[in-house]
């Protein structure tokens, strides 16, 4: 197709996955606050709208309207500079993530993805390690012990548990063969005696899921990895002198890097977007779409609900934890995997 | 296109800017920061001869040089850290005495 | 189109590689060198080499890179104190001469060997799905030919690691 007839249709791709991906990241608040409030035997928001459902607005216009503080003896460029590192790495990152096959509408077919490069795995652990960044100059530019503590802790622990995360894939990739994303996706197409999906965690891929699920947690400073930013602990770590908009900025960012996540699970270990299709062409391009988008739902609502089943770690047994266990098992299943890809 | 000579003035011009940073400054890690510039410029020297010539163990190579500087850089920075809590300076001029 | 990139990219590295020795703060100093390197590995895409783009982001600008922001942290490293014997004249007129010099001497250089009518960057030679700096050809070539070499630099990071982890320890 033209070079304008890509562009048009990039940007159409862009401005929707953007759109989707605020919204859900708003709505994965609301329902992190619902589910948790259930779990402990209370209604969550309910008062604004049926069900709580307009509390993100709501909490939009609050810190809209919140006063934004900057206190006077921070380092100004990098105490702005953070959250936009944390936010702008954690929205990048849904670029190379397929959400469905390649569909054709008005006579364009384009893949269901914004850029489908040959690399695509890779990039997301690059958007991943610098979105460490962030929280590394929020905490160091806030110039109070609290930021500067919180933010160390969370820097190590985000560096420690992203070499169990990269390694955790490259079973996937062993058995994938391809770093592109829509690749591995297409290796996991079929079924094994017509019911039996051929995803990737029936495959022997699922410790590396474990690993991966684990991994993941910590590297989006999630309960049980959240030391970090405990208000028991350091009132709240290395955001602790940000307010209004750019706070808000850090909580959209955890939640859309929880999301992001999800979404590569679904893709590297569940099989993408596979499932029972049906009926006209418009309802066959869009039933995968919805596919993904259960898995996703899934993954969300483990993570809210690990999130308020568990106690949180200590910090030498978060680094324990780490590089004692999960890294050795890692590199185990790199073993395991190859051995048996080998003498296949 | 882009001739092969501007990705070498380039990777000049960067290596110069490291071995000036590396003399010139006094701060150790700013020091450290200089090498890494340097091997980032002769990195950038063996990808661009590694397009033209159309030989990938260019990019084999980039990849020791990568694995070398990451390990220098953890070693260095260990080695700032202990000179450092009993210094208590970052200055190189300062690290002068062999016993304090 | 390369050009305008390369332009654009290489004023952004050279850029930053001035603001590095500019800056006295060194966390200033470390994020321009972040700049440096992701503009470089913006470089090595226009090179066709991608893999070796990916993992100068992961490894360079996200570990490497981190380590030198941790310990700048965790020091609370100051900003630069100029001491007195340095001579300003020096330093002014110096740095810029040494940079335009070897700039000037690699251009000579390349122009008789005839490296300035060399053309890179154009469209890079395809084996059908596979492009010029796909990560199956780099690791083909790295576990069959240049395998040794690749045991040996696992050795020295472990190396590496076990000496990093002697030194920064505390002396309890």
């Amino acid at each position: 197709m033209s070079i304008i007839t890509y562009i048009i249709v990039s940007i159409i791709k862009i401005v929707l996955v953007v759109f989707v991906l605020l919204t859900a990241v708003a709505y994965a608040v609301l329902m992190e606050r619902k589910v948790v409030g259930h779990m402990q035997n209370r209604w969550g928001p309910s008062r604004v709208g049926p069900f709580g459902i307009w509390q993100p607005l709501a909490d939009g216009l609050k810190f809209i309207f919140k006063e934004d503080l900057t206190p006077p003896y921070v380092y100004k460029p990098l105490y702005l500079l953070a959250p936009i590192i944390s936010v702008t790495m954690a929205l990048t990152s849904i670029a190379v993530i397929p959400f469905g096959p390649w569909i054709s509408a008005g006579g364009v077919q384009t893949p269901l993805q914004i850029a489908d490069v040959n690399i695509g795995l890779l990039i997301v652990l690059g958007i991943t390690s610098i979105g460490v960044y962030g929280i590394a100059l929020a905490g160091w530019s806030s110039n109070s012990k609290y930021s500067l503590l919180g933010s160390l802790r969370a820097t190590a622990q985000m560096v420690s548990y992203e070499l169990a995360l990269g390694l955790s894939l490259i079973g996937v990739l062993i058995l994938a063969g391809s770093f592109s994303l829509r690749a591995i996706v297409d290796a996991q197409s079929g079924t094994w005696f017509g019911f039996i999906p051929k995803w990737f965690i029936f495959q022997g891929q699922i410790v590396a899921f474990f690993i991966y699920i684990i991994a993941a947690y910590a590297e989006t400073n999630r309960i049980p990895f959240d030391l970090s930013e405990a208000e028991t602990e350091l009132v709240a770590g290395y955001h602790t002198e940000y307010s209004s908009m750019k706070f808000a900025m850090f909580f959209m960012a955890e939640y859309a890097n929880m999301i992001t996540v999800a979404c590569l699970a679904s893709v590297l270990f569940l099989g993408g977007w596979s499932g029972p299709v049906f009926g006209p062409p418009i309802l066959r391009s869009l039933l995968p779409v919805l596919w993904f988008a259960l898995r996703v739902f899934i993954f969300i609502f483990i993570y809210i609900w690990v999130r308020g089943t568990l106690p949180r770690f200590r910090y030498d047994q978060l680094m324990a934890f780490g590089w004692k266990f999960l890294l050795p098992l890692a590199i185990a299943n790199i073993i395991v995997t190859s051995l048996v890809v080998a003498l296949r | 296109m882009v001739p092969l000579s501007y990705y070498l003035v380039l990777s000049a011009i960067l290596f110069a800017c490291g071995v000036v940073g590396f003399l010139i400054k006094r701060n150790i890690i700013t020091i450290f920061m200089s090498i890494e510039l340097m091997l980032n410029a002769v990195n950038l020297t063996f990808v661009a001869f590694a397009a033209e010539l159309r030989a990938l163990s260019g990019h084999v190579f980039v990849f020791f040089v990568m694995v070398v500087a990451a390990a220098e850089a953890a070693v260095g920075l260990a080695i700032i850290i202990s000179v450092f809590r009993t210094r208590e300076t970052l200055n190189v001029d300062r690290v002068n005495l062999l016993k304090l | 189109m390369h050009l305008v990139l390369f332009l654009i990219f290489g004023a952004l590295c050279v850029g930053a590689a001035i603001n590095l020795l500019v800056q006295k703060h060194p966390i200033n100093s470390a994020l321009s060198l972040i700049v440096v390197m992701g503009s470089l590995a913006l470089l090595y895409l226009l090179l066709g080499a991608e893999f070796v783009a990916a993992v100068q982001v992961i490894v360079y600008a996200g570990a490497v890179m981190v380590l030198f922001v941790f310990v700048i942290m965790l020091l609370n490293a100051g900003e630069e104190e100029v001491l007195p014997h340095t001579s300003r004249v020096a330093v002014t007129l110096g740095i810029p001469g040494l940079i335009v010099g070897l700039a000037i001497g690699v251009w000579v250089i390349a122009h008789y060997a005839g490296l300035d009518r060399v053309n890179i960057g154009g469209p890079t030679v395809s084996n059908g799905t596979e492009s010029f700096g796909a990560p199956s050809f780099v690791a083909r070539l790295l576990f069959r030919d240049f395998l040794l070499p690749f045991e040996v630099t696992s050795i020295l990071i472990l190396v590496a690691i076990l000496g990093a982890v002697v030194l920064a320890r505390r002396e309890e």
